[in-house]
């Protein structure tokens, strides 16, 4: 494992300069993401339209992973309906959690295949992970804040 | 086994390369990289003597004791209580029963707490304690005064991390019953004063806990020099094994507290009606102890004393001073504490990577450091820092092995530099 197959450059430039790095006045569901072991915090602010995220933002701090996993994945599920950011949500979880390699869903996931080297740090999936669990528990209305510690 | 840390019967001199090889876990790869092991204030790595008297406690000696009229019972008592004489002698205490065996610090500042501390406070007393604890020095008494009403107060420290003994002073008054103070900082490598400290909470009568969780492997300990009454030490911070540590309590006290856990060891007889406790340390001891544990820390003292300390504070001395020269070296590198009197303990954080990903990155190069908040997340928000990186240096660490950390870290800022 080479360190510039976790630190890709898509990462990087992502925590560099993170998209959609903003909250959202009247944003219709909020959620608050909190690793406190790794002191990444993280609010997801999703604006809808029927059942399409309209608008969709973070506002936080924490590791390049964390960041830059934040900011694809608003980039990625800009637009989406609420069942295809949930598909996506779940198909990420599992190529940084799985054992088995599935190139069909890394296609679908474009751009976020960058964290496909992050399953061979396990201390780190929690990092990947953090910003795509908020925003589930954002789409869920969740009230409690969301860890993936 | 003989050691083969022995000082050289001419030259009084020892061999480095010599006391790594009492250290079996440092001859490793990791990563495909020979192993870096800078993380010894989360915990020490243990010379083979220590792994091979557990061994041999297991394969040879392994009885309960305290209870058995057989051979094997009798030896294992003997070696168990031996540790607690060693333990004593380490800490300088008066008395081998002022030594309470028990799991590790933490354990000793609960047991402390919810013992002492319960049967002393009333609403609206006072706990004093620093800016620089650990939460385990921390999260026991905020219980304590929750439950009881009492206050916590916390004396503030500087921006070298420094305990501001004024501001220490001031908060000492009629209500201060505990003051509870770390020997040396994990997070900053501070070294407080002690004494000195001890002597200004003595002037208002209040009881002393000293936690010496990373003191005891650094600097020699003398309870009755610091005139603390209480005194913790962690057997695997100091190359023993975990599970277990040492509380050291002043007779009086420990006579007058009430027991920790009932149970079996702790109590002279038990009825339905009434049960009478066993005179200390018994008294806090319920249960079989972590026998093979006691007497492994016994020998780690053992390990320690043939060192010396000249040798460990030479060692640990050009560590710091050589890494405080070259780790700066790094672009964008920042070192969070600064105290006069510090031991072998470097915080730093690097300009624009967060701590976790140069953990991630020199881990690669087989470094282990610790990143995150180390236990002290006030110390962490007083720096205006989410975490550090951390590298703490044992006499068994090189200069080597600095230079191996520094070009790491140099590796993480070409890695983020894109």
């Amino acid at each position: 494992m080479e360190m510039r197959d976790l630190y890709q450059q898509v990462i990087l430039d992502h925590n560099r300069s993170p998209r959609n790095f903003r909250e959202i006045e009247n944003a219709d569901r909020v959620a608050h993401g909190d690793n406190p072991l790794c002191g990444d915090k993280i609010r997801v602010y999703v604006k809808l339209n029927g059942d399409v995220i309209e608008d969709v933002s973070f506002h936080g701090s924490g590791c390049a992973i964390s960041q830059s996993s934040a900011s694809l994945m608003t980039a990625a599920v800009m637009g989406k309906s609420i069942a295809e950011a949930e598909e996506l949500f779940h198909k990420f979880h599992e190529m940084v959690t799985a054992d088995s390699d599935q190139p069909a869903s890394r296609k679908e996931l474009g751009k976020l295949a960058a964290f496909a080297g992050v399953r061979e740090f396990p201390a780190r999936v929690k990092c990947a992970n953090l910003a795509w669990h908020t925003l589930h528990g954002a789409l869920r209305e969740q009230a409690q804040p969301v860890s993936t510690e | 086994m003989q050691p083969k840390a022995e000082p050289d019967s001419a030259t009084g001199a020892i061999d480095i390369e010599r006391v790594r090889q009492d250290f079996p876990v440092l001859h490793q790869e990791v990563r495909g990289k020979p192993l870096v092991y800078l993380d010894n204030a989360a915990t020490s790595q243990k010379p083979i003597q220590v792994i091979e008297a557990l061994s041999r406690y297991y394969g040879y000696q392994n009885a309960n004791i305290h209870r058995g009229v057989y051979y094997l019972s009798e030896e294992a008592t003997a070696a168990y209580e031996a540790a607690r004489v060693k333990t004593q002698r380490f800490l300088n205490a008066a008395n081998p029963d002022e030594v309470v065996f028990v799991r590790g610090t933490t354990e000793a500042v609960n047991l402390v707490a919810s013992t002492y501390g319960r049967l002393l406070l009333q609403p609206r007393d006072e706990v004093v304690i620093s800016a620089m604890e650990h939460h385990s020095n921390i999260v026991p008494w905020q219980m304590l005064c929750e439950s009881v009403g009492a206050d916590l107060r916390v004396a503030p420290i500087d921006t070298s991390g420094t305990l501001i003994v004024s501001e220490y002073e001031k908060l000492l008054g009629p209500r201060t019953k505990i003051v509870a103070l770390v020997h040396v900082s994990n997070s900053l490598g501070t070294i407080n004063d002690v004494k000195h400290l001890v002597r200004l909470a003595k002037d208002k009568s209040a009881v002393v806990l000293i936690d010496g969780a990373q003191a005891a492997p650094h600097i020699p300990i003398d309870v009755q020099d610091i005139g603390c009454d209480f005194y913790t030490a962690s057997g695997h911070k100091m190359y023993g094994p975990t599970g277990i540590g040492a509380l050291y309590g002043r007779m009086e006290l420990l006579e007058a507290m009430p027991p920790y856990q009932g149970g079996g060891e702790m109590i002279r007889s038990v009825t339905f009606e009434k049960t009478t406790y066993a005179p200390p340390p018994a008294k806090f001891e319920a249960g079989t102890p972590h026998i093979a544990g006691a007497i492994g820390m016994g020998v780690a003292i053992d390990y320690l004393e043939r060192l010396g300390w000249d040798f460990v504070h030479e060692q640990e001395r050009v560590l710091l001073e050589y890494a405080l020269e070259r780790l700066p070296t790094v672009p964008g590198l920042k070192i969070i504490g600064s105290a006069d009197s510090r031991a072998s303990v470097v915080s730093f954080t690097v300009d624009g990577i967060h701590a976790h990903d140069i953990g991630t990155i020199v881990d690669q190069e087989g470094v282990a450091i610790r990143t995150g908040h180390h236990c002290t997340q006030p110390v962490m928000d007083f720096f205006g820092v989410p975490a550090t990186a951390r590298a703490s240096f044992a006499f068994y660490n090189t200069v080597e092995e600095v230079d191996t950390l520094t070009e790491a870290l140099m590796e993480a800022r070409e890695v983020f530099s894109g």
